[in-house]
């Protein structure tokens, strides 16, 4: 039996870094049928990033701005049969530990959707840091997780004619982060 | 805080509407239910006369009332197993513009339905609640399935089962309850 190693520190700078929504995304995807993966986007988001001995990932979400590029989708996933955003308008992430494992960058914390708050995990790669051409330093990362919308409260679905549902419970998420140092 | 109330059948002597006007009749202190009556005046959807401030009057009147409400209790006969065509009507145009503009959107609703036979429109109740649903409504739990419901009125219509009333009544308070619940700032 080996111990298990600690978490070995991730490349990201020490300091406080801001993320650029404009740089960034945040997506999502649901196969549906198990054939297709439906893709959707949400450009309302902020979040800020730490680096150093202590790095940290926290970001808030606008949860009115989900969209999937079809207005009559989008308004039944911003109904209470999904997201429910006259009631939460807010989806929130609050790392509890961002560490490295080999060569991938491993974010852990707390993910609020709905107003049900559940441990996921997120893995991807630090990309390193760079000057823009208006004087700003900045850092580069994605991660990618799969969690269980159906634990977040969003249990909607519809049969198939062969059996079995339209929707999985499985939903891909998809971050690209843009950060600019802050401190 | 103000209730409309829909009945899925335009029969004058029809128990679904009598369901709603019972409903009126019992509502809580605090609370005004209408029985919206306008159904009639609600031609068949039709994409071509849903033109913003042009839509036919009855259409914007149906439209208004829902929107003025704080919440619906939706009554439906059962034909061929699901809703009444004049319902699904209803929301058809209460459901327009999508994606959040439309009345129906996050609006708080309840069903219930009443037949003679000994299923009291169940199925129905099940189909409006997946059809609200998708329309963006907020459905609470729970159907009121009201059978041979031709025993549960008296020959003018008003509601004489007191078992009748009494799930009629935690019915509407169910609805009043989740219609309550503040909307985040």
């Amino acid at each position: 039996m080996t111990a298990l190693a600690e978490p070995i520190a991730t490349h990201i700078p020490a300091g406080d870094w801001e993320i650029d929504p404009v740089w960034s995304a945040l997506e999502f995807e649901v196969r549906k049928l198990g054939l297709v993966a439906i893709k959707g986007r949400v450009p309302g988001f902020t979040g800020h990033i730490v680096g150093g001995a202590e790095p940290a990932i926290s970001g808030t979400v606008d949860a009115t701005t989900i969209t999937t590029f079809d207005e009559t989708r989008d308004g039944h996933l911003q109904a209470p049969d999904f997201f429910d955003t006259a009631r939460h308008p807010e989806l929130r992430f609050e790392s509890t530990s961002v560490s490295s494992d080999a060569d991938e960058l491993v974010a852990r914390g707390n993910l609020t959707i709905k107003g049900v708050t559940r441990p996921i995990e997120l893995r991807g790669s630090f990309a390193g840091s760079d000057q823009d051409p208006w004087g700003n330093e900045r850092i580069g990362l994605e991660l990618t997780g799969t969690v269980d919308r159906t634990a977040f409260g969003l249990e909607w679905n519809a049969p198939l004619p062969g059996g079995g549902f339209l929707l999985p419970n499985d939903v891909v998420l998809k971050a690209t982060f843009a950060a600019i140092r802050k401190s | 805080m103000r209730l409309l109330a829909l009945s899925g059948s335009l029969r004058v002597q029809s128990l679904n509407s009598a369901v709603a006007r019972a409903a009126a009749e019992l509502a809580p202190p605090g609370v005004d239910i209408e029985v919206f009556d306008g159904l009639a005046e609600v031609p068949l959807y039709d994409a071509g006369l849903d033109v913003p401030g042009g839509e036919p009057a009855g259409v914007r009147h149906l439209r208004e009332r829902i929107a003025a409400a704080d919440g619906l209790l939706l009554v439906t006969p059962e034909y061929n197993g699901s809703v009444s065509g004049v319902l699904k009507n209803a929301i058809d145009w209460a459901s327009r513009p999508p994606s959040g503009g439309a009345p129906l959107w996050g609006k708080t609703a309840a069903v219930a339905g009443a037949t003679t036979g000994q299923y009291g429109a169940l199925w129905a109740q099940q189909d409006l609640r997946r059809i609200l649903g998708i329309a963006g409504a907020r459905v609470i739990e729970g159907n009121l399935p009201i059978a041979r419901a031709e025993t549960a009125f008296d020959e003018r219509g008003s509601l004489r089962d007191p078992l009748v009333a009494e799930r009629l009544r935690a019915h509407v308070e169910a609805l009043v309850h989740e219609a309550s619940v503040p909307l985040a700032a």
